[in-house]
């Protein structure tokens, strides 16, 4: 059997959006060392539970760190201390006997808190809405073969396209900016031949729903640090020069 | 009374397709945003419908439980999607794929569906492609292929290990176009509780606003139900954790037909549990299988490290038994053969629960570097999750349920027994029989969704054409919302000794024990005893706290829970009649002489699909029988 640990928990907990948060002390014993984070917030909970107190509300669906619905502070980093990896991957054998973790939500304007550790999203599905995909209605396209895509440009597409939309990018980021999710998303369908077509109009229009909701990025670069995919600080270059061309570009059909 | 019929075209297997497309009835462009076609889930086969419908003028209503619709699990799929593409020049083609599925379906599934789906696998790497899916290329620029599964060919299409994450964002994709184009409306984070119909036709649905805690009605000319599988019924599975059945099941106690319930698939690559609060299970890569060896100590309870282990007293189970596909055998038969040897006392690692899958020997001949390169990130998560480095000591492995073949019956329209309410993906029973081959998951999806669906639903709406869609004042809303408002407050009244999970997870017990792998006559009737006294307990004793308004997670798990509960039954009660072994569902009474499924074609080659009669009443079996009339029926073999 597993290695037992005792913790000392501070966890957020705010009934709404609205509501005044604090935080609730937990003395969490017994703690399977080979359990993963949101494991041992399942034990809390039904300790909680045992004892009628409405369990902590926390998103989390896969627990395979793909579906990007979990994420949490952790000691002041989002998504903990383990490097490239999401909350659920994260395992307790990280931590030490005795050891405090605290645990909050995302902190960002864009992404008020729900409920306790659960946040709302949905503007980064408003980024993507503003043009992250190529129109290609479903029917009979060209044979897929027929556009060649070299591979190092797959390659970085797919670099790109890995993003989970997790959100720690802006979680981590001192100015609550959303430029690694915006840009991967943007780095992915701009390198491709088939996102060539809309790739003026998809940047300029993303990078302002971006900004609608979300702060400035000044290249602090704490973004690609948190990203448990590792997703690089180039596509914000990318973003920004595309950014700049599309102004121009997009004025007029001269330009082009 | 229900007849089934699977409204099947006619003409040869080749041509029923292009011959129904042809005689279906078309809703004109200009008329089609007269309708309204709701749309729940948005997995590959949810979103891919609801974008491709929008597409065509139709407005769409779409529902998910989720923040975003990109979270679907169908996001989760690891290895790949196959298409009769034949780009390698091996020999494949749409009828092979065809042939190729039936088969490893243990012949349980309908022709027609599955030539149909080999037919449309190739436009949908087209669509795929066009929509900027980063598929793996060769240097020139074309698409990569590999083997997967134990195909004879290379016809897996993939993204790195995130196929699934990269199919499913495109659909996504299609789908925010579509939601910005104003063509549909999406409700996210919200649970559906219940499907209405009227005079027998589907109409509409009751949701749960998991923010607000409000129940609303939605109705619609047609109801598509894309919600997935039903995998969790054993608690601990490769599914997300709020996978459910709910709403299969509540369209089934509204008359949908339910199929082949029994039909599991386990996929034998999986990291064991290591505790009781272990909440799910990680599938790993079954391309591992390709380089790495299976085995258990050969003396029972030996409690050595696989290091101190002789080379003579370790058993490779699978190459003794099946010398000529070794650990590459399909997965229901590694499945099978790793329960036996734990069963037997052979089980590896401090809970002896896994087998060794162990990597030395490749290591040796090929270098760790070129082991990195093929199985790198499939290494790093297994040390993440276990704390063991695998390229030291062998992996431990076990087998987890992760598909479900069986799912609500549809006919060639993908219509349920409801007419106007159909089901698409892993939430309908149709394409892959008693087994699913590897890849098949993704293209099945998308093919409901992009190619199958947009055309068949133009059937049932065109004479609808004018018909308002039934207003949600009509009684049928308001006796479904008082119904399900009332059963939300019963359950946050439960004041309890456990909580939800407990009860779940005493669920799973059950179900793993007697319905799992293997089943038996004594098991099942066992579990058909126990099962109900689990549910009566629950029903009466679970906790749930805080109330119906506002975010409740308990309140949402208990709807599903309760759920798996009644379906848990019916899932037995199907493998109990089934009195043959096919594919994923083995009964130990109907094996051969070397231990293989042995089916019964004389009495069992056709899908059972269940009648719900009622709480108090047993459930009617309909039969659809299954006529094979291009593919040749034939024992499976992999020795």
């Amino acid at each position: 059997m597993s290695n037992m640990l005792n913790l000392k928990l501070k966890i957020w907990r705010q009934d709404g959006p609205h509501s005044q948060g604090a935080f609730l002390d937990v003395e969490a014993n017994d703690i399977p060392e080979d359990a993963s984070f949101l494991e041992m917030l399942d034990v809390v909970n039904e300790r909680l539970i045992a004892d009628d107190v409405e369990p902590i509300t926390f998103g989390h669906d896969c627990r395979e760190g793909i579906c990007g619905t979990c994420g949490v502070m952790i000691n002041g980093q989002a998504h903990g201390p383990e490097k490239a990896t999401a909350t659920c991957q994260l395992h307790m054998r990280k931590f030490n006997d005795g050891d405090e973790i605290v645990i909050e939500p995302w902190k960002a304007q864009a992404f008020p808190v729900l409920k306790d550790l659960m946040v709302d999203r949905r503007a980064f599905d408003r980024i993507v809405e503003a043009g992250g995909y190529i129109s290609v209605p479903t029917g009979t396209p060209q044979d897929a073969n027929a556009t060649l895509v070299p591979k190092e440009v797959a390659d970085t597409a797919m670099d790109a396209a890995a993003c989970i939309g997790c959100g720690a990018c802006v979680a981590a980021c001192p100015n609550s900016a959303a430029q690694l999710f915006t840009s991967a998303k943007l780095g992915h369908l701009n390198v491709l031949p088939q996102g060539q077509s809309e790739r003026w109009k998809r940047t300029e229009a993303m990078v302002e729903t971006m900004e609608d909701f979300f702060g400035s990025c000044t290249n602090h670069g704490e973004c690609h640090d948190a990203c448990p995919k590792e997703i690089s600080l180039d596509f914000i270059a990318f973003m920004n020069r595309d950014y700049v061309k599309a102004k121009i570009k997009n004025r007029s059909l001269a330009s082009q | 009374m229900v007849t089934l019929d699977a409204k099947i075209p006619d003409g040869p297997i080749a041509e029923k397709w292009d011959n129904h497309k042809f005689s279906v009835k078309l809703v004109n462009p200009a008329n089609k945003r007269k309708f309204e076609v709701i749309v729940v889930g948005t997995g590959l086969a949810g979103a891919s419908a609801a974008a491709s419908l929008a597409e065509l003028g139709y407005n769409v209503k779409v529902f998910t439980f989720h923040d975003s619709p990109r979270r679907a699990h169908s996001i989760a799929a690891q290895g790949g999607i196959n298409a009769a593409k034949n780009y390698r020049n091996d020999g494949d083609s749409v009828h092979r794929l065809f042939y190729d599925t039936v088969k490893g379906g243990d012949y349980r599934s309908r022709e027609a569906n599955v030539h149909r789906l080999a037919q449309v696998s190739v436009n949908i790497i087209d669509q795929c492609a066009a929509q900027g899916v980063p598929f793996a290329r060769e240097y020139g620029g074309l698409l990569a292929n590999r083997s997967f599964g134990g195909a004879q060919v290379s016809r897996t299409f993939y993204a790195r290990g995130q196929t699934g994450q990269q199919l499913l964002l495109g659909a996504y994709q299609a789908l925010a176009a579509q939601i910005a184009a104003g063509k549909v409306t999406l409700y996210n984070r919200s649970d559906v509780l219940d499907i209405v119909t009227k005079d027998g036709e589907a109409c509409g649905i009751i949701t749960r606003d998991m923010l607000s805690g409000e129940v609303h009605a939605h109705s619609g000319h047609a109801v598509v139900l894309a919600t997935g599988g039903y995998g969790n019924v054993y608690y601990l599975s490769t599914n997300a954790m709020a996978s459910n059945v709910t709403a299969a099941w509540r369209a089934h106690r509204k008359g949908a037909l339910f199929a082949n319930p029994c039909y599991t698939q386990i996929h034998p690559t999986c990291i064991p549990a290591s505790d009781e609060f272990q909440s799910k299970l990680t599938l790993m890569s079954e391309s591992l299988r390709n380089d790495g060896r299976i085995w258990v100590p050969s003396g029972m309870d030996d409690a050595r490290a696989a290091a101190e282990i002789p080379e003579d007293e370790r058993y490779y189970y699978l190459e003794e038994k099946y010398p000529s596909f070794g650990n590459l055998v399909p997965r229901d038969v590694a499945s099978r053969n790793a329960k036996t040897v734990v069963d037997e006392g052979r089980g590896v690692g401090p809970l002896k629960n896994g087998v060794y899958l162990d990597f030395a020997a490749a290591i040796e001949r090929d270098g760790v570097e070129a082991v990195k390169e093929r199985y790198g990130n499939l290494f790093d998560m297994y040390e993440r999750i276990t704390g063991e480095d695998p390229y030291q000591r062998p992996m431990r492995i076990y087998p987890a349920t992760h598909y479900t073949m069986g799912g609500l019956w549809v006919d060639y329209n993908l219509m349920t027994t409801v007419p106007g309410l159909y089901a698409l993906g892993e939430a309908n029973f149709s394409d892959h029989g008693a087994n699913r081959l590897g890849a098949s998951a993704l293209m099945q999806g998308l093919a409901d969704g992009y190619f199958v669906l947009p055309y068949t639903i133009g059937d049932y709406l065109a004479p609808k054409l004018g018909d308002t869609p039934v207003p949600t004042d009509d009684p049928v809303f308001g006796n479904a919302l008082s119904t399900i408002a009332e059963k939300n407050r019963q359950w946050t009244d439960k004041r309890g000794t456990h909580g939800v999970e407990h009860y779940h997870r005493e669920l799973g017990k059950i179900v793993w024990e007697y319905c799992g792998m293997a089943r038996n006559e004594a098991g099942l009737q066992k579990a058909l005893s126990e099962i109900p006294a689990l549910r009566d307990e629950f029903r009466k004793n679970v906790k749930v706290l805080g109330s119906g308004e506002g975010i409740n997670t308990m309140l949402e798990k208990v709807n599903r829970v309760d759920d798996f509960m009644e379906f848990a039954e019916l899932k037995v009660r199907d493998a109990l009649h089934r009195r043959e072994s096919c594919g994923g569902h083995f009964r130990e009474e109907s094996q051969t002489p070397e231990g293989e499924a042995l089916r019964d074609d004389e009495n069992f080659a056709y899908v059972g699909a269940w009648e719900w009669k009622g709480e108090d009443n047993e459930p009617t079996l309909h039969k659809e029988d299954l006529e094979f009339e291009t593919v040749q029926l034939t024992q499976r073999s992999y020795k």
